[in-house]
């Protein structure tokens, strides 16, 4: 792997990931700014999965799984992460092609590794959403989650999305030859400062695992939790015309609140505060408010809704 | 006479879904094709990740004409009954034949259907299969509707003969069948066309596709094998993994890794299992340590490099697993090494059901029942109460975290690190055994206390909360509790009252059940009545003092509260409890009868042993059940069942006649006949015979004894007249036969033998 075609460093393999996509058509989004557990609760992916519009992105997602956080420790295990995300609709008939194609952008030759299509159907029940398709194995190696949607907030996908999403540090660690997820460089190596994953974010990943572990105020993010499903639910009831008599229903605004409520979920579960039996209530919870958001912007105009 | 070929060519078809989907590929276009009036000599199923493929060899080229004749009304019936015999066959009047029939002219119509070819036949029939698919799951995509188990791309369908092919008219949701395919993805991936099966399967291997799953896992075998000899390795076989891999791969290339040093140390079923289960790797071992030393992987190309990077790849994957599992496997041991206090404790945080209580509510009920059927099997209480209080411990374990299916394998390895007896270990690992009909059968004593202890407290639990199994629905997977309990005790050939036994582990489940059904179980608690307390009572009987289930030194709780409290659980924990007994014992028979009947005894004979008094002893029931079997086949025997069963007939007929019990009083004074005479001397010498074999359980002894009074039975009936005018000789025969019916009953009760 030491050929002039194969990246150097972590930002070189999503700086290729971007530009292979951005020629394929898709519009390069930039991450959304809230805590998220996927790149798939990007609103990108969510909302406009539903409804009859074509669409097409690819994005960088930052996600956090505070259950997974390790210190900085665990070679492959961290709390904050990075997913590439490329959503298409409808699936183009070549999206295996297409995807194939993103593997040989960042040094992955197919005819030289072992790349296969294993089994593994999705399911999001704090989205309401499934999907068949597969998990991406090179030599072994999960490196992507390809599928196709069918149904999202509890509304079957027509037309049906295509959805890619690369675990981007386990596969850079791969294509780098990493064993360390701490020890791989995040810019140049040769740059005049190079900084390695660890040099970013090894002092985060403690910060945060103490503080998802240890720390974090149970009961205001019990209060949290609350507050976003009374305001998501406020939301979605109010009123469809604005004072102006212009109807504005607030799809996107409420389901901001989905996304908070989830992650605060997220964070009570990682505390060890939900018990068995309550976790299912808490994720039915959110997957009502996720349904409640795909029901309101189906009414919408980018929800497909002819006026 | 045309061959057809099909293949419906898609994205990956998951591997463990290929082996139905060829089957019923076959079976809907075939089953298809007869109905429309095809016949055809022969048909084969293929499938790869991307193909499914369909060969049907000696197919007619057209479904034959048919001529159905059917019989319309009178010709001067109603024009009303005439109209409507024109609807239903089709035809005019003017087509109709009038005929004579017995009651006058009746009109006929003969419907002739012309034969089709078998072009369009396949046509429809493939587009029907395509749509109705029994996958077990499928899925849309892009903007279509159409429905399969992950894209379809394309169809090939050609009726080939000598003249050449053709390809049949089919076009389903814009995708037109033609006559091409393509090879491997990466190593052929253009398209070419095909002529007939045999030019199919020889140009997919020169494009670099196995078609035939079998022979692609027979080529995996011998690539395994020739890797392994090389160096004196032999290869863990492993036939699930061996078809999942061979569902996964078109051209498969094996590879071999060698185990890094470091990972050795760790139990051979953890590098298993975590090596097939993330990787789909085989084991290869090495016979001089034998360890699992290696590993095989199969690729799905050939490469310049002959697999070095792959294998490179895969060898690094699985660094990082193993890294993972030693991680967890110290983190275990250290706990094991401290006592697995931790586990313990955990245990109360997992729900086992929600009306049952916790994983260690369902530990401390069958640490309980270890202990009581541990002397019936001869396991020590002591050992069997500890081995079941060890046993779940591994459940809070990071390993079986990981791997499930590792419990118990783990269980026995933290128990001997803990420094238990290995009688102990063991029973942590083969308590769960047996699973499946074919699943190995502990023997140990203790493992077989705790392993009969688990699935008796999960039978008692699920019917003391009403969760029988019905029809076919059976969620907790009872009936293979029920057949893990009956092949525990056929194969250590214990003898286990179940009568006796089960009304221990009713009365926890009851107990935990009662707990449970209050919202505030601390409530109950706080009465002074503790869980442990509750399960160790022996009886609930009223006249039991209060003091023997409460705990009175508590001052805090007023009497009176603690006597409300006893007196509803008294009520609610008996409460049916004796029926639920019996019908636990019934479910506990009728899978016995189930697999008696799988080992080829009948049904009929099974319930004329079931009949007996003992039956709730399932070693009894089926060592009677096996002898009364053997003694049936046998002419003796045969007509033995014969005299018997007349004999109580006769008894009965009379008994309900007489308003009377014939059972005592039949002298030999009043025999008129030798007949009847040397039946007395054989029922005198047979009567302890049975007697005497019964008790000591010789159930072929007591079939012998009872077989001897076929000829003495035979001999009385055809000599004797039973119903004579004299009353006194009457009643003496009567009293008889009632002696052949008590004979007969100490054995089985032969009314029920059909035949």
């Amino acid at each position: 792997m030491t050929s002039p075609n194969q990246p150097r460093s972590f930002q070189e393999i999503i700086l290729r990931l971007q530009t292979y996509w951005a020629t394929k058509g898709c519009a390069v989004l930039q991450p959304y700014d809230m805590e998220v557990g996927a790149g798939t609760f990007h609103p990108a992916t969510t909302l406009r999965a539903l409804g009859s519009k074509s669409w097409a992105a690819a994005y960088v997602q930052p996600s956090r799984r505070p259950t997974d956080g390790r210190y900085g420790e665990n070679p492959n295990r961290l709390q904050h992460y990075y997913q590439y995300q490329v959503i298409i609709k409808p699936s183009p008939p070549d999206l295996q092609e297409l995807y194939l194609g993103s593997l040989r952008a960042i040094g992955l030759d197919p005819m030289v590794h072992d790349v296969r299509f294993v089994e593994d159907d999705w399911e999001s029940p704090t989205l309401g959403a499934w999907g068949l398709g597969w998990e991406v194995w090179c030599d072994g190696m999960e490196v992507s989650q390809f599928t196709y949607f069918q149904q999202v907030g509890g509304h079957d996908c027509k037309p049906v999305s295509g959805e890619l999403t690369y675990g981007l540090e386990r596969l850079a660690m791969y294509v780098l030859g990493v064993e360390h997820v701490m020890d791989m460089p995040f810019n140049d190596p040769d740059s005049p400062t190079p900084l390695s994953y660890g040099d970013i974010f090894r002092q985060t990943e403690q910060e945060y695992s103490r503080w998802n572990f240890d720390q974090a105020d149970t009961e205001m993010l019990f209060q949290h939790f609350k507050d976003a499903e009374a305001e998501c639910a406020r939301i979605l009831g109010a009123a469809e015309t604005d004072s102006a008599g212009r109807r504005i229903p607030m799809a996107h605004p409420a389901y901001d609140q989905a996304i908070k409520a989830s992650h605060l979920f997220n964070l009570l579960d990682a505390r060890g505060v939900i018990s068995v039996t309550e976790r299912q209530a808490y994720i039915g919870r959110v997957r009502a408010l996720s349904k409640g958001c795909a029901d309101l912007f189906l009414t919408t105009d980018a929800g497909g809704a002819t006026a | 006479m045309a061959d057809l070929l099909i293949e419906l060519f898609s994205e990956e078809i998951p591997a463990r879904m290929q082996a139905r989907a060829r089957a019923d590929l076959k079976r809907v276009v075939t089953d298809g094709l007869v109905q429309a009036g095809l016949t055809y000599a022969s048909a084969g199923a293929f499938s790869t990740p991307r193909r499914l493929t369909l060969t049907v060899e000696g197919l007619n080229d057209h479904s034959p004409t048919t001529r159905e004749e059917r019989k319309g009304p009178r010709t001067d019936a109603p024009e009303k009954a005439l109209e409507g015999f024109l609807r239903s066959t089709g035809l005019t009047r003017d087509q109709l034949e009038a005929r004579d029939d017995k009651k006058g002219q009746v009109w006929f119509a003969t419907i002739t259907k012309e034969g089709r070819p078998a072009a369009d036949i396949v046509a429809e029939v493939l587009e029907d299969a395509i749509r109705n698919f029994p996958w077990p799951k499928s899925m849309r995509w892009g903007s279509g509707s159409l429905r399969w188990v992950r894209p379809l791309h394309s169809i090939l369908c050609i009726l080939s003969d000598e003249a050449g092919a053709t390809t049949v008219d089919l076009t389903v949701d814009g995708i037109t069948a033609g006559n091409t395919t393509r090879g491997h993805r990466f190593m052929a991936p253009d398209a070419f066309t095909v002529n007939n099966f045999d030019d199919y399967a020889t140009k997919l291997r020169r494009a670099r596709v196995m078609l035939d799953a079998e022979e692609r896992e027979a080529e995996i075998r011998q690539q395994c094998d020739n890797l392994t000899f090389a160096r004196g390795w032999t290869v863990v076989p492993d036939d699930g993994l061996l078809s999942e891999v061979a569902g996964l791969v078109e051209w498969p290339v094996a590879l071999m890794g060698v185990i890094e040093d470091r990972f050795l140390d760790l139990p051979p079923e953890v590098l298993q299992t975590s090596m097939k289960e993330h990787q789909k790797f085989f084991s290869t071992r090495n016979p001089k340590t034998g360890r699992i030393e290696g590993f095989i992987t199969v690729a799905n190309i050939e490469t310049p490099d002959d697999g070095a990077t792959i294998l490179a790849g895969n060898q690094r994957v699985l660094a990082a697993r193993l890294s993972d599992a030693a991680f967890f496997y110290e983190n275990d041991l250290r706990e094991a090494n401290s006592g697995m206090t931790a586990w313990a404790d955990g245990l109360n945080s997992v729900t086992f059901h929600n009306k049952l209580g916790s994983q260690s509510d369902r530990v401390a009920r069958i640490a309980a029942l270890a202990r009581e059927i541990a002397p019936l099997v001869g396991a020590d209480p002591d050992q069997a109460e500890q081995a079941a209080r060890l046993a779940k411990l591994d459940l809070r374990s990071a390993m079986v975290g990981e791997f499930p299916e590792l419990q118990g394998t783990m269980g026995r390895y933290y128990a001997l690190a803990a420094g238990h007896d290995a009688a102990i270990a063991e029973a942590a690992r083969d308590h769960y055994s047996p699973l499946g009909p074919s699943d190995e059968v502990p023997t140990a004593p203790v493992s077989v206390a705790v392993a009969l202890a688990d699935k008796l407290d999960t039978l008692t639990g699920f019917w003391a909360i009403d969760e029988k199994p019905t029809g076919s629905k059976d969620p907790f997977a009872l009936r293979r509790s029920a057949l893990g309990v009956l092949r525990l005790v056929l194969t250590s050939s214990k003898k286990v009252a179940f009568s006796s036994v089960l009304p221990h582990p009713f009365r926890r489940a009851e107990a935990d059940r009662f707990i449970n059904s209050f919202e505030d179980a601390p409530l109950i608690l706080g009465s002074g009545i503790s869980k442990p307390l509750l399960h160790s009572i022996e009886s609930w009987n009223a006249e039991e003092p209060l003091s023997s289930f409460v705990r009175m030194e508590d001052e805090n709780v007023p009497h009176n509260d603690r006597e409300r409290v006893v007196a509803q659980m008294r009520a609610d924990v008996l409460a049916g409890q004796p029926e639920k007994v019996r019908d636990l014992l019934s479910f506990l028979h009728d899978r016995l009868k189930v697999y008696l009947r799988d080992q080829g005894i009948r049904h009929d004979i099974i319930d004329a042993v079931l009949a007996q008094d003992g039956n709730d002893d399932l070693v009894q029931v089926v060592n009677r059940a096996t002898a009364l079997n053997a003694m049936l086949t046998t002419t003796d025997g045969q007509n033995l069942t014969q005299g018997l069963k007349r004999a109580s007939n006769i008894l009965t007929q009379a008994e309900e006649k007489d308003g009377v019990e014939y059972s005592y009083g039949a002298d030999v004074k009043f025999a008129e006949t030798d007949q009847e005479r040397d039946l007395f001397t054989a029922l005198d010498t047979a009567e302890p015979a049975i007697k005497a074999a019964m008790m000591s359980e010789d159930f072929p002894a007591a079939m012998a004894a009872i077989a001897a009074l076929r000829t003495p039975i035979d001999a009385f009936f055809e000599a004797v007249q039973v119903n004579t005018d004299s009353q006194i000789v009457r009643r003496n025969r009567l009293n008889l036969l009632s002696r052949i019916r008590e004979a007969g009953r100490q054995v089985a009760d032969f009314t029920r033998i059909e035949g």
